[in-house]
């Protein structure tokens, strides 16, 4: 493994909070594309704003910083530019399903070749913790102090409805799964979109009985439930919880793609 | 009461005290705290309101036209990218006429990247016919609210307002503050009584198509009310004063500027390092004087005028840059004091948060004596 190689060294430290789950979603993405053998100086990473937006500043490729969810947008005009580079775009939930999510769902449609990795913390993480559209309901924010009374977006169900032509979700604590699901998205045409939920200890942990950061990941992994046994729950008509965690491959499928090399 | 309080609690204070109906905003640094604040107060039945946490800036101040539309008073804040994205909307509100009053804590707009201070955000928009006050302390960004309303409500104006103060300068600052009360706010500022508003038993439609043979009448209209709003704020500013000792009713505001030989033009919270500048300056014999522009929509060209005469020259502070040309600040200035003799000189600094010391004023002072001016102060050259 070799992805300390992606890192520029220089940039270090990071500006995440002690506990983040973003740098575990980072070294997954980077892990992925090691595996795929991908070279530096034809792979682009480009993002939004918020706390997943900071991370192609830390990786050595070129990368673009953009504005406030528009990171699909500009990940498309790239892509169309020089369809031989392999494109990633980082974004959250802030980013790419509140202020971006009209790019999302337009990107998912025209299923461009790019592989778009969400570090949803349900949360607006950089800017002190405002309630999200996959805040859950009832969850604490400063915008919600009273419960969220909203109910949340399922983001990998908005991608396969809009078109994407691979859905996964996973979280910070598989850490292997999700690794592997961001290699299969990058191995697969059209694009992919790859759902990590991680824990923000610092802005919705705190607020939301996670007193510790290992609450949190112990929390995904006890929540989390694979999506075929949920399809069978789902089949048998029998309950699932409210608060399940989804996880694995939603879609993997050959939708005409646009912005492959001629 | 005094209160020492951060800026923007002071402001959401403000904010709850004028009675908003309906509140849309969405989080942007520096802007976080007032929005926080206000949502606390909703939450808490503090506030009676409707409290929305929209999904972009573009649907805050969308759904704020359409609350005001319906004959609410609303409010929003935000800053930078954020009022950039409000753009197409912020020419919407003010072309339906529509008295949305507006927090901005100034922040520089990207790229590259920046949240710290600076005024491109407010002032880049200041064709879009919104009323635009600026604070220099946290006690005007307070008053500022409410007279802020009082204006944009009057049916001689009906604009809605920009209340300006600078992020995290202010915006995040302790500073001892003079809170109305309630009751203070309320005889100052009465219930909003739309002119008009969405009605379904009496329909009107609103932001409708006007063909050529009428679009230039509704611009014209529009100017007319926003040269109607200096009358309307000087009013409101007098009874402020009258009521509570605070005296608003000037849109420009001198300091030591009478018998000035140098006169300083600037906007927000430089203006308290330019007035212990001055102070410094004049113990040492200069004569400088300041003339701080609280009002920059409707633009107080007249009162500049009025002020500076007698003046020498003036040096124009401007924390944004109309790229191509100079300041924005400056480029109005010297268009209100066209035809006088003296060098309008324009100096463009602290963008992006650079900060501005005394030391730096008394430079710009130098400066213009020289007769030097029209450039960016404060360049490190060494990374050029």
């Amino acid at each position: 493994m070799s992805y300390d190689e992606w890192l520029r060294q220089d940039r270090l430290p990071h500006i995440y909070c002690a506990g983040c789950g973003n740098g575990t979603i980072i070294n997954c993405t980077l892990e992925a594309i090691d595996g795929m053998g991908w070279k530096k100086d034809e792979t682009i990473f480009v993002s939004g704003i918020g706390c997943s937006s900071r991370a192609p500043g830390y990786i050595v490729t070129d990368s673009l910083h953009t504005t406030h969810g528009r990171a699909l947008p500009f990940a498309t005009g790239v892509k169309m530019a020089r369809p031989g580079f392999h494109v990633v775009v980082f974004t959250g939930d802030g980013d790419l399903a509140a202020i971006g999510g009209n790019h999302f769902i337009h990107a998912c449609r025209r299923n461009i070749d790019i592989t778009v990795v969400c570090m949803n913390n349900q949360i607006y993480g950089m800017t002190g913790g405002q309630g999200s559209p996959t805040t859950p309901m009832g969850a604490l924010s400063t915008t919600t102090p009273f419960g969220s009374a909203e109910p949340a977006f399922d983001l990998c169900e908005l991608a396969i409805a809009a078109g994407a032509n691979y859905v996964a979700r996973w979280t910070s604590y598989h850490v292997k799964e999700l690794t592997k699901a961001v290699k299969v998205g990058m191995e697969t045409p059209g694009l992919s979109f790859i759902e990590a939920m991680v824990q923000c200890p610092t802005n919705y942990g705190r607020r939301n009985k996670f007193r510790q950061v290992l609450d949190q990941v112990e929390y995904f992994r006890s929540h989390s439930m694979m999506r075929l046994k949920y399809l069978q729950h789902e089949e048998r008509g029998e309950p699932v919880p409210d608060a399940t965690i989804v996880v694995g491959e939603f879609v993997n499928r050959k939708r005409p793609v646009m912005g492959l090399p001629k | 009461m005094l209160e020492i309080t951060e800026g923007s609690h002071a402001v959401a204070k403000a904010v709850k005290m004028s009675r908003p109906q309906v509140i849309a905003a969405y989080p942007i640094t520096p802007q976080t705290h007032i929005v926080e604040t206000l949502a606390d107060m909703v939450a808490d039945c503090e506030l009676d309101a409707e409290y929305i946490t929209v999904e972009s800036e573009f649907s805050a101040l969308s759904a704020c036209l359409g609350a005001s539309a319906a004959g609410s008073r609303t409010y929003s804040a935000t800053t930078s990218q954020g009022l950039a994205l409000m753009f197409e909307v912020c020419f919407n509100v003010s072309g339906m006429r529509l008295p949305v009053v507006m927090t901005i804590a100034n922040r520089a707009l990207g790229a590259p990247l920046s949240i710290w201070n600076d005024q491109q955000d407010s002032i880049s928009l200041r064709d879009c016919g919104w009323l635009q006050f600026y604070a220099e302390d946290n006690q005007e960004a307070t008053d500022l609210h409410y007279i802020a309303y009082k204006v944009a409500e009057n049916p001689e104006v009906l604009l809605p307002a920009f209340v300006c103060f600078d992020g995290f300068i202010l915006s995040h600052t302790y500073e001892p503050v003079d809170m109305l009360t309630q009751e203070d706010v309320d005889r100052f500022l009465p219930p909003y009584k739309p002119v008009q508003k969405l009605d379904a038993d009496d329909p009107i439609s609103m932001g409708m198509y006007a063909t050529p043979d009428y679009y230039l009448e509704f611009r014209y209209e529009h100017d007319q009310a926003m040269k109607r709003a200096k009358n309307a704020i000087s009013k409101a500013g007098k009874e402020f004063g009258e009521m509570f000792g605070r005296d608003y009713s000037a849109l420009v505001e001198g300091y030591r500027v009478e018998d000035a030989e140098t006169a300083i033009i600037a906007i927000g919270s430089l203006c308290g390092t330019v007035k212990d500048a001055i102070d410094e300056m004049r113990t040492a014999g200069k004569k400088v004087g300041l003339l701080k522009i609280r009002c920059f929509r409707p633009f107080p060209a007249d009162e500049i005028r009025d002020a500076l005469s007698h003046v020498k020259r003036v040096a124009v502070l401007d924390k944004n840059i109309s790229v191509g040309a100079k300041g924005a600040v400056a480029i109005e200035v010297r268009d209100a004091l066209y035809g006088k003799t003296m060098p309008v000189l324009g100096y463009v600094l602290g963008l992006g948060g650079r900060d501005v010391r005394i030391s730096d004023i008394k430079n710009i002072v130098s400066l213009a004596e020289s007769g030097k001016g029209d450039q960016f102060y404060g360049l490190r050259t060494e990374v050029l």
